[in-house]
């Protein structure tokens, strides 16, 4: 698991990356489900990089997604340049609808995702929340 | 006559904007001009225009006289109310937090403050989360309810929560030399109203079995579980 990012926008209320790793010297907790990157929304011919295809874990129907619904998620990478004193990037983006009925779900993000992310992991957290 | 309220809606529907149904005399019938001229002898009441105020002595031609006409912007007068609360998150829950500082602790719920957040307090001996301010879409509200009968939490607003403002410092050679190494110590009133928040509050929960340990430990996901099959 890589060391807390900083790009996290809910914990970016003022603490600057030294102060969160800091923080993280207790237990680590994981409030977020892994989810695969399978690629762009596409036809056989077409793809249309704005909306991504994610697999999330542990959710396997099209009514099971609906509790994902919103919900915020992070492609978390790594990059040479440190930037903020880490050299963990993100893209932030959320799940928009289910895609079709096996609980792939389709998600945009703030900037497309790159295609180096296909098959690699994004991070589903619990907010916003509804429960 | 007495002072009536303006009539809401217009006695004469309309058609099509700007047609209306009832002509102009059918309209004069309708509001009855007819009856108030009759009880006021023949003519409508007027009043004599009030004395208009003296034009001040000197009027300046304005200096500056704008190009083109320039639209003044509509005043916006929305006023957003405080979200409203879930129906699961009721003064007592134990929340857990899902992102930020103390991501993953069981804090209390106080009250809603006016702006809409929720004001939660660890408490802090027991798990380090101080009264604190935070937002509903970050939070799961689980159904464990502590009892907060004890605690008196008028005082908090927002305002207690801003932040203060840095003073502007001048800039003078002198102190462009030290270094402004101000302290940021909490104020002894802040740690006093964390304890008159919280002994009522700890009181509560160690008539509770378990609760003080509950609230001291983190919530996290595990392998295979799957937060959409959860019952918080």
């Amino acid at each position: 698991m890589p060391n807390c990012p900083t790009c996290s926008r809910a914990s970016s209320r003022s603490t600057s990356s030294a102060e969160m790793v800091k923080g993280r010297e207790g237990e680590r907790v994981r409030l977020y489900v892994c989810g695969r990157i399978l690629g762009y929304k596409r036809s056989k011919s077409n793809q249309y990089e704005n909306t991504s295809l994610v697999q999330i874990e542990g959710v396997n129907t099209k009514e099971e997604v609906d509790w994902y619904l919103g919900k915020r998620m992070a492609y978390i990478y790594k990059a040479a340049t440190k930037k903020n004193g880490t050299p963990y990037r993100c893209i932030w983006g959320k799940v928009c609808r289910p895609h079709g009925n096996s609980g792939v779900v389709r998600a945009k993000f703030k900037t497309n995702l790159p295609p180096k992310s296909m098959g690699s992991r994004v991070r589903v957290f619990m907010y916003p929340s509804n429960i | 006559m007495a002072p009536s309220k303006p009539r809401s809606k217009s006695r004469n529907p309309l058609l099509i904007p700007g047609i209306g149904k009832f002509s102009r005399s059918k309209m004069y019938h309708k509001r009855g001009i007819w009856a108030l001229k009759a009880k006021h002898g023949g003519t409508f009441p007027r009043h004599d225009p009030k004395p208009a105020a003296p034009e001040p002595a000197s009027k300046k031609p304005p200096k500056f006289y704008p190009a083109d006409d320039v639209k003044t912007p509509v005043p916006n007068r929305r006023k957003p109310k405080p979200a409203k609360l879930r129906a699961s998150i009721t003064p007592g829950t134990v929340l857990i937090l899902l992102a930020g500082r103390f991501m993953g602790k069981r804090v209390v719920f106080l009250k809603q403050l006016p702006s809409g957040l929720l004001l939660i307090t660890g408490p802090f001996t027991v798990n380090g989360v101080p009264l604190r301010r935070v937002n509903q879409a970050y939070v799961i509200a689980t159904s464990t309810k502590v009892d907060i009968s004890g605690v008196n939490v008028d005082k908090f607003d927002d305002k207690y929560f801003a932040k203060d403002k840095k003073k502007a410092y001048k800039k003078s050679e002198s102190s462009f030399f030290e270094t402004e190494k101000q302290e940021k110590k909490l104020p002894q009133q802040k740690k006093d109203d964390q304890k008159a928040v919280d002994t009522p509050l700890i009181k509560a929960i160690e008539a509770v079995e378990y609760l003080r340990g509950y609230l001291g430990t983190k919530f996290t996901l595990r392998s295979g579980t799957k937060p959409h099959e959860l019952q918080f």
